[in-house]
């Protein structure tokens, strides 16, 4: 019987020891990024100026900041209406084969490489027009965010009381106006959330931007040229052998690490406190 | 009785068509299964004349010269198989552990934590773990793991050969901690789906809370389990830019774990923006279609796998 008992002490303490293993990672890569990126991004030059030749002080990636703005913008207007009106149908068609369906393809998509995307969105956006653009950028990220943002939908939908559907269904509302007006607006903090989500997502991805945005060592607006991005900062100034650029990639790297806590936690308490007014509701 | 018949045949024939709303909306949510459609056919029509021109000899050539227009996939597969399926091994207990600590664990204070934490590991960027596997991990490995090892075990292939800081075992690494927030968070659902029934009946057998896991909920919870780490695997197999930054990127089959290799989605990042001639890239878009028909079956297995445990 003590031998039982010590081995069940045995593997407890072994399920929280690998609970701690999961969280060490994690404290080590936003350690390092913060130790290593804080003195590039906390200068002003940093978000005032864009890339320098190698050697030359006040470089900044002002150009990654305004090309990763564009892109996840342009791919949000795409990506977050059809996704939010598509999570809209697998909510209030569940048990429709077209929506099981469209669930299982959506879930498919989340796990297809993006670099895969990338070279789809090359040979539709870019090959035809013989030149990068930004444009091809945000259509190859919209493809990632879309299936992030039809799921969250969803599930922020699925998390509203049905009485809600079906007191505005008996009061004689035609589908689309409970749909939209009833059970949209009471899910929108998770409809929300969910689309932050995927912006972040979106705002960290770099394999589908190499044959796409490509990048660009300038500051341009026009969405047809080449476009920098944050990420695609990080992974070419990382691999090259001069340290300011590392700086400047670990600053970018710390960038994108802040917006990902910022989303992910914030959403989270947003979340906590939909959740407790649904269950008010009820 | 033979009038209600008729009255619901009355009632089936004139129900009225599907109102607008719902066709509208499922026209939208077609973009999802036709990007998905797109996506695999547009990558088989650009890699055509590669697919012609090398046939099925190009997955088990070894060869990769673009001067003499040479090119085989099987050192890319190599690459990508053996770092996925280490980082699945490395990952699996600990993902399993953090799973049960999640779905049982009775602080919940401590479990909400460790739940934001791995949540958290999935945002970070693929990015962000690649410059940090490269400065961070890559050179403690070669000082604490690679050089004792290699020094101690010298005739081991395993650990032969000259040690590298960019390595298949950097790589390995850091994809097991990219797929564990995948594994622990579907498997806590397995296990958490378990009925309760179980578990109270092996208490009250006398069972502790050790046996009672390992007999009969981690039994119960297996199908599920093993399609959380087809699931992982499927995201290992596809990882990009953190593989291409830890790898060494050298078209290699070498046993030893300190050697570089390089992997099919590695090779398109680093090489499809420079590739001259149409067939070098659409060797490339070749291999790029090798890698989205191996994850969409991993895929759809493991949601298959996860779905039916997840209704009972």
């Amino acid at each position: 019987m003590r031998r039982r008992l010590g081995r069940d002490v045995l593997f407890k303490v072994l399920m929280y020891v690998a609970a701690c293993v999961a969280l060490l990672p994690l404290s080590l890569v936003v350690g390092y990024t913060i130790a290593n990126g804080w003195q590039a991004a906390v200068q002003p030059d940093f978000y005032l100026h864009f890339e320098r030749p190698e050697g030359i002080p006040g470089a900044g990636v002002q150009h990654a900041i305004v090309g990763t703005l564009e892109l996840v913008g342009m791919a949000s207007l795409l990506a977050i209406p059809v996704g939010i009106l598509a999570g809209t149908h697998l909510a209030e068609y569940r048990q429709h084969r077209w929506a099981t369906w469209v669930r299982l393809a959506g879930d498919v998509l989340v796990g297809t490489p993006s670099i895969a995307i990338g070279l789809f969105a090359y040979a539709l956006l870019v090959a035809p027009f013989h030149h990068f653009s930004a444009f091809s950028g945000a259509g190859a990220l919209a493809v990632l965010m879309l299936p992030v943002v039809m799921r969250t939908t969803e599930g922020a939908l699925l998390l509203v009381p049905p009485g809600l559907r079906e007191a505005g269904l008996a009061l004689g509302l035609p589908r689309w106006r409970v749909a939209l007006h009833l059970m949209l607006r009471a899910a929108l903090p998770g409809v929300v959330t969910g689309a932050l989500l995927a912006v972040a997502r979106a705002a960290g991805e770099t394999a589908p931007l190499l044959f796409t945005a490509f990048g660009n060592r300038r500051l341009v607006f026009n969405p047809a040229e080449p476009m920098p991005a944050l990420p695609l900062t990080v992974f070419h100034n990382a691999l090259t052998p001069y340290k300011d650029l590392q700086q400047q990639a670990w600053g970018a790297a710390l960038l994108l690490v802040v917006l990902v806590l910022i989303v992910n936690l914030g959403s989270r308490l947003a979340l906590r406190r939909q959740i407790a007014f649904a269950g008010r509701g009820l | 009785m033979a009038s209600a018949t008729v009255s619901t045949a009355q009632a089936s024939a004139r129900r009225p068509p599907p109102e607008g709303f719902r066709v509208f909306t499922a026209l939208v949510a077609a973009a999802a299964p036709l990007s998905l459609l797109a996506i695999v056919v547009v990558l088989a029509q650009q890699a055509w004349p590669a697919i012609t021109h090398f046939g099925p000899g190009f997955l088990v050539g070894r060869a990769w010269n673009p001067v003499t227009a040479e090119f085989g996939a099987l050192p890319y597969i190599f690459g990508t198989l053996v770092t996925s399926f280490l980082a699945l091994v490395v990952a699996l207990p600990v993902g399993v552990g953090v799973a049960l600590f999640l779905a049982e664990a009775s602080r919940p204070r401590l479990r909400a934590t460790i739940g934001i934490g791995v949540e958290l590991l999935a945002a970070i960027p693929s990015v962000v773990y690649g410059i940090w596997g490269l400065y961070v991990l890559a050179p403690w490995l070669y000082h604490h793991v690679e050089i004792p090892l290699n020094d101690h075990f010298p005739n081991l292939p395993l650990f032969g050969g000259t040690p590298r800081q960019t390595s298949i075992l950097t790589a390995v690494v850091v994809l097991a901690v990219m797929i564990l927030p995948t594994l622990s968070a579907v498997s806590r659902d397995v296990i958490k789906a378990v009925p309760n029934g179980l578990r109270e009946g092996a208490y009250a057998l006398g069972a502790t809370w050790w046996e009672t896991t390992w007999r009969v909920v981690l039994p119960a919870a297996r199908a599920g389990i093993f399609g959380a780490s087809v699931l992982a695997l499927g995201r290992a197999l596809g990882e990009t830019i953190a593989v291409t930054m830890v790898i060494g990127n050298r078209p290699d089959i070498q046993p030893s774990l300190f050697a570089p290799a390089y992997t099919l989605a590695s090779v398109v990042a680093n090489e499809f923006t420079e590739a001259t001639g149409q067939l070098y890239s659409t060797a490339l878009i070749e291999l790029g279609l090798v890698l989205v028909a191996t994850t969409l079956v991993v895929n759809v297995a493991a949601l298959l796998l996860v779905r039916t445990v997840d209704r009972g």
